[in-house]
């Protein structure tokens, strides 16, 4: 396995047509096949193209804030007692995660493709946000797609996407939250296909979306590759970020794939425990199967029905995950593993507590890992956490947890 | 000669169009389906479109959506429309059965035990949603290995490059899907299809069926027109739907209700052929 892996030329992934190894790929019905052929040419010239990297890569400085800090948190190092913490603050991006930087790159494709509509799907809320304002910002007409449930559990996010003049679709098939607000806008898609832009939030869906969101993402872990080396002369010994579909986890992982010495660690959510069932972990008790385009692998049953997911962090909650880390898995070169609800949310007060930071629920996922692992490494060693979002829009639910009603 | 390709002949022989009625297995119950399949033979159906279950049915619209999870309540799984088919060819030896649903399951049974079970069952042919020509290659040689027809999908989308790639991979029929959108969705426009198909034959040496948007005699019959074949979906599955809820006569009420239906469009579509 290690021989295969060093031989691995990780930029050339994925092929033509969208596999990772045998994951990957475009399983979509025939009415987008043509749409999807054309998103991918447009993608492709794009990275190639100096003028459109221009306006990406200004839009990233002077819309979102890039670089975002790479900050080294001590108080919370010292406290745990092992390895030095940084934290690659997406959180302070405009809109306050990581998803507005995949939103800015489709909406400038959306633009150049000359559609005038975008549509999305999301969880936690983060990613619509993310869309309701790009489409405000470019005078397209947004419609966002959610779980019914999750529009419960995200209010605040759901109010920021109306005040941007978002339409939002409760979604009330299925279990009401993010798989089914996928199919909901895939529906929309193939009845609008000719003046719609679907933004797909995460590093799953058909080709080329695994590898066109990754590639808006990388920002990420350009710039923390960067910084850590400014900052302490040398590559981190591991990375960790939280997996829902994946995409601040490849944005971080992906720049620092050949880098040998880099340990990665990907943390799916574990909810109230792997053993119960209740939880979001495909990689690490799920099987390989094909969902929204794509192979990978996804919580199911012995029929092959998707099975319902748990995670107090809508984010999280979705059965599948990116066809890159399925493959990343099965070679070995990224260690996937979970943590449960409890210790996300003594990880989302401990970090407010010391760092004076409050994470959002999927973070804080990433950042109790990350403080378990530094605890088994030495002071010498450095780990980069990926912070991926903001947690002012989790407040209600860990109010709601601790039987406080705000 | 498959069950299929012999239909088509026998029909072609007699100037007539295949009239295709879809049902998700186990809707709204798993007793009703095999009565119904029957029923529906007796009013004209020429071949059988019997539908598999998937939790993420992301090209259905709400009809389907809901007859799915009616199915879904019962565990319907694909070994229960196995046991569908073979129940209904110890009877019925004839008109050909084909299965639709999404890749999932039959993934997770895999190719080759799946087109076997399927071949040992009677079932002629398998549509699968979310299966495009460009992932195929092993899909098609297992099904093909066990005789069964492959039929893919044609959207208004489809490029005559593509039409080209399901010639290469297709038999039994295509299914043309007359609307951009789900199932269940608004009625469709005759002459835009008329025209496609024409398009459609130039690159594809195989009966067409119409589908998505056909629900009554009068759209049935000017779609027969053109096409070799007409598909009725969520205007039968809507007859599941009214009658979910009652318990004492839901059989005998479906099969009624569904027999009415299509012997409406046999009888529209077959005084077409006379006025020809």
């Amino acid at each position: 396995m290690s021989d295969k892996k060093d031989s691995i030329d990780y930029s050339s992934m994925p092929d033509e047509r969208g596999h990772f190894g045998v994951y990957g790929g475009c399983f979509a019905s025939e009415t987008l096949m043509q749409a999807l052929d054309e998103l991918k040419e447009a993608y492709h010239s794009s990275m190639s193209d100096a003028d459109f990297q221009a306006q990406f890569d200004a839009d990233l400085a002077h819309y979102v804030g890039r670089p975002s800090p790479l900050y080294h948190a001590e108080r919370l190092s010292r406290e745990t007692g092992g390895a030095q913490i940084y934290l690659k603050r997406e959180d302070l991006n405009h809109t306050g995660a990581h998803k507005i930087n995949n939103t800015i790159g489709q909406a400038l494709l959306a633009k150049a493709m000359g559609k005038k509509r975008v549509i999305a799907e999301t969880g936690a809320g983060q990613h619509g946000v993310a869309t309701a304002t790009v489409a405000a910002r470019f005078g397209m007409e947004c419609v966002v797609y959610m779980g019914a449930e999750d529009i419960v559990r995200q209010a605040p996010n759901v109010y920021r996407m109306k005040l941007l003049g978002a339409t939002v679709v409760p979604v009330t098939s299925g279990s009401k939250t993010l798989k089914d607000a996928l199919n909901e806008a895939m529906r929309d898609w193939v009845t609008n296909v000719d003046d719609t832009f679907y933004i797909i939030g995460t590093v799953a869906g058909p080709h080329p979306y695994p590898a066109m969101v990754r590639d808006f993402q990388a920002i990420i872990g350009r710039e923390a590759r960067e910084q850590i080396q400014q900052q302490t002369g040398r590559l981190p010994d591991a990375l960790v970020a939280c997996i829902g579909g994946g995409s601040n986890a490849i944005g971080l992982f992906h720049p620092f794939l050949a880098d040998e010495s880099v340990q990665m660690y990907g943390v799916e959510a574990a909810g109230e425990g792997i053993e119960t069932g209740h939880h979001a972990a495909p990689l690490c008790a799920g099987k390989p199967g094909v969902l929204h385009g794509n192979r990978t692998y996804l919580m199911e049953d012995a029929d092959g029905q998707i099975i319902e997911t748990h995670s107090v962090s809508a984010g999280l909650d979705y059965p599948g995950v990116g066809p890159e880390h399925a493959w990343l898995k099965d070679i070995g070169r990224v260690n996937y593993d979970s943590v449960t609800d409890e210790e996300a949310l003594k990880a989302f007060h401990q970090l407010t507590r010391i760092e004076g930071i409050i994470p959002a629920l999927e973070s804080s996922h990433a950042v109790a890992y990350g403080i378990k692992l530094a605890a088994r490494m030495s002071p010498q060693q450095t780990i980069i956490v990926n912070l991926s979002g903001r947690g002012d829009k989790d407040i209600n639910t860990v109010a709601g947890l601790e039987g406080i009603e705000l | 000669m498959s069950r299929l390709q012999a239909c088509f002949e026998r029909l072609s022989a007699d100037s007539r169009k295949a009239l295709i009625p879809y049902v998700m297995t186990a809707d709204p119950a798993p007793e009703v389906t095999l009565p119904l399949m029957h029923a529906m033979v007796a009013a004209g159906a020429d071949i059988i479109e019997l539908g598999a279950p998937f939790s993420d049915p992301m090209a259905d619209g709400p009809v389907i959506q809901a007859a799915a999870e009616r199915s879904l309540a019962f565990h319907t799984s694909l070994h229960s429309v196995f046991e569908t088919a073979r129940q209904f060819r110890q009877t019925d030896t004839q008109t050909p059965i084909v299965l639709m649903g999404y890749l999932n399951p039959v993934e997770v049974m895999g190719y080759e035990a799946f087109a076997r079970q399927a071949a040992e069952n009677g079932i002629d042919g398998v549509i699968t949603v979310d299966m495009p020509p460009e992932e195929a290659d092993e899909y098609v040689a297992a099904l093909r290995a066990h005789q069964l027809d492959p039929i893919f999908l044609i959207a208004p989308t489809t490029t005559e490059a593509r039409m080209e790639k399901i010639a290469a991979v297709a038999s039994g029929f295509v299914y043309y899907v007359s609307l951009k959108g789900v199932t269940g969705a608004a009625t469709l426009d005759v002459a835009g299809v008329t025209e496609r198909l024409a398009l459609i034959r130039k690159h594809i040496d195989l009966p067409i069926g119409v589908g998505f948007g056909i629900s009554n005699a009068e759209t049935a019959a000017s779609v027969s027109h053109c096409a070799d074949a007409v598909i009725v979906g969520s205007a039968i599955v809507n007859k599941m739907a009214a009658q979910k809820d009652n318990k004492s006569e839901q059989t005998a009420t479906i099969a009624r209700n569904v027999t009415a239906l299509l012997q409406s469009m046999r009888v529209a579509m077959d005084s077409n052929r006379t006025k020809v």
